[in-house]
């Protein structure tokens, strides 16, 4: 079983980036069970979303409190507040920001990646919609997913010029991270 | 075919299936989506039905109950403040035996306001005639539909079937749902068609005034025809299995329980996280077990019975309360074994998850750590005690 936490306000498409996320692992197979954590119920309020996934029905219902890997939207979000809580001794978080420069220190097994994923979106979209490039980056910084069940699982959300960008926005957010792997 | 899908989605699909005629509501948190996916294939010329945009819930389910009352299945959802607002309507509907499906999102109830998931609103209705079926996954919450219409419109039966689904973790969660095809819901479910019903060319009245000489005999028929549907449950739902290859039981469900020292009864989807905590209990040894109950309304209290009666200990899990007593499903747990010889020597009950606190498995856990030979009535888990400190001496 792999658990998935996203950090995000209201309104920036957590729940988008979960479902994403989760019908990528449905298409290889997989059991996924996305579901969202509503905060003050707010636009802009902190709010959770989570995927949880297994090669069988996930029944836990609980939310995530010690999670594979950390998907952060908004780098705001760490001031003040432990996104990292429980994240697991070898776990990997993406976050949606310039550079890693003003992250918490993590343990030795645990990996952190900073992906451009707004700046990515303004290109390709025309709006700091970062999701799929974050996902794209997901995919590149954990393996969990192949880069084309995530572009098959954004053509089955988006349609026309939305798909496009999106398409876009997630090959530029996996090779941002592959680029940094190889470097 | 299998589809990656919302709970909400997954219920208005499942809704189109079974051919309404008539859809009403007022849309309210968190059944929303269900409501606007149907208005959606309406709309679209998807779905053949006429969607009823209303003021208010009190209407919705009025509408409904008009509808209904000219034989067109006819269908409704809501949510905490929404059904309390119907509470009227609701009564009515079961008292004229209409048998209307209604989708009830759990939700808290307010004061303080709260969105979140527990099982107050539906559990404060269930002496209204309603038969309430809870689901513990998407799956079971559509399949339920399915179920509830064949059984309401049964000709022995006509009384209304609330599908209870927890808001938010089922509403909107997305999992994988086998969703059936029309030919196998045609297969099931047949077109409606009833003797009574408001025919101009035919006339009758309905929902007439009964005084002193005839209301009683009309709560009682609703109470045998409750008897009849825990006989008339298992047959439906096999007959489900052999078109849609799902089995459910309808009544309860026995999970590890035969041989268990420790047993939880719960209702919904915390069902799941119980579980996978037996799961990791009877790993190490620990002879645990659940029983889920999937219909509350009738109330199986001969299966409870039959799945208990050798369980040294259970645990009742409620998600809702009757403030002021018992915990509702283990005030009716404990009366199942009144005057019995073979009960459990124990029947502790648990209050857990109200307004959406998270149940989590170490929650399930400490419920059978606690669960022991000293009997607990009402034991909140997961409180805060930091926050009962402050009191109005201050």
């Amino acid at each position: 079983m792999k658990e998935i936490r996203i950090h995000a306000r209201a309104g920036q498409g957590a729940i988008t980036t979960a479902s994403i996320l989760g019908y990528a692992y449905f298409l290889k197979g997989m059991y996924p069970y996305a579901f969202p954590s509503f905060g003050a119920a707010r636009m802009g309020a902190p709010m959770n979303a989570f995927v949880r996934v297994d090669s069988h029905p996930v029944r836990l219902r609980s939310q995530i409190y010690e999670p594979n890997y950390l998907l952060i939207m908004d780098p705001t979000l760490m001031r003040g507040f432990n996104c990292f809580s429980g994240l697991k001794e070898d776990g990997i978080a993406i976050i949606n920001d310039k550079d890693t420069g003003s992250l918490p220190k993590v343990s030795a097994k645990q990996k952190v990646f900073a992906v451009p994923a707004n700046e990515i979106a303004m290109k390709t979209i025309g709006r700091p919609l970062g999701n799929t490039a974050l996902i794209g980056a997901f995919c590149a910084a954990t393996g969990e997913l192949a880069l084309d069940s995530l572009l098959e699982a954004i053509k089955k959300r988006f349609s026309g010029k939305a798909m496009e960008g999106n398409i876009e926005s997630a090959k530029q957010g996996f090779e941002f991270i592959k680029n940094q792997l190889r470097g | 075919m299998k589809e990656f899908i919302e709970g909400s989605l997954a219920v208005a699909e499942a809704v189109k299936l079974c051919k309404p005629g008539v859809v009403s509501a007022y849309p309210i948190t968190p059944q929303t989506h269900i409501v606007e996916e149907l208005a959606s294939m309406v709309a679209d010329g998807k779905l053949n039905a006429q969607f009823v945009n209303v003021e208010s819930e009190h209407s919705a389910a009025s509408v409904v109950l008009g509808s209904e009352a000219t034989g067109t299945r006819s269908y409704t959802a809501t949510s905490s403040q929404g059904l309390f607002y119907m509470m009227e309507v609701v009564f009515n509907i079961a008292g004229m035996r209409l048998p209307i499906v209604m989708t009830c999102a759990n939700r808290a109830v307010s004061a303080p306001i709260n969105i979140w998931n527990d099982q107050q609103d539906s559990i404060s209705l269930r002496d209204s005639g309603w038969v309430q079926l809870f689901a513990e996954d998407i799956q079971e919450a559509v399949d339920l539909h399915f179920i509830a219409y064949k059984l309401a419109e049964d000709k022995s039966i006509m009384l209304p079937v609330m599908v209870c689904m927890d808001g938010f973790i089922l509403t909107h969660g997305i999992e994988t749902v086998d969703m059936p095809s029309q030919e196998q819901v045609d297969k099931y479910l047949p077109k409606y068609n009833t003797t009574y019903k408001l025919d101009v060319t035919n006339p009758i009245s309905m929902g007439l005034l009964a005084g002193p000489d005839y209301y009683m005999e009309t709560r009682f028929a609703i109470e045998e025809t409750h008897k009849d549907i825990l006989k008339l449950l298992p047959k439906l739902t096999a007959d489900f299995a052999k078109i849609f290859g799902r089995t459910y039981n309808g009544l309860v469900e026995e999970y590890q329980v035969k041989d268990a020292e420790k047993v939880i009864v719960a209702l919904g989807s915390v069902c799941g996280t119980v579980k996978e905590v037996v799961d990791e209990l009877r790993s190490k040894g620990k002879k645990v077990g659940l029983l889920k109950i999937t219909s509350y309304r009738p109330f199986p209290a001969e299966a409870i019975y039959e799945a208990l009666k050798n369980v040294p200990k259970v645990a009742v899990l409620d998600r809702a309360v009757s403030l002021g007593s018992f915990a509702p499903v283990s005030s009716e747990i404990k009366a199942v074994f009144t005057s019995k010889k073979k009960k459990p020597q124990v029947i502790s009950n648990f209050v857990v998850g109200l307004g959406g606190r998270d149940i989590t498995k170490e929650s399930i856990k400490e419920m059978f750590k606690l669960l022991s030979a000293k009997e607990l009535t009402n034991e909140f888990i997961d409180l805060k005690p930091e926050l009962l400190k402050e009191s109005y001496e201050q």
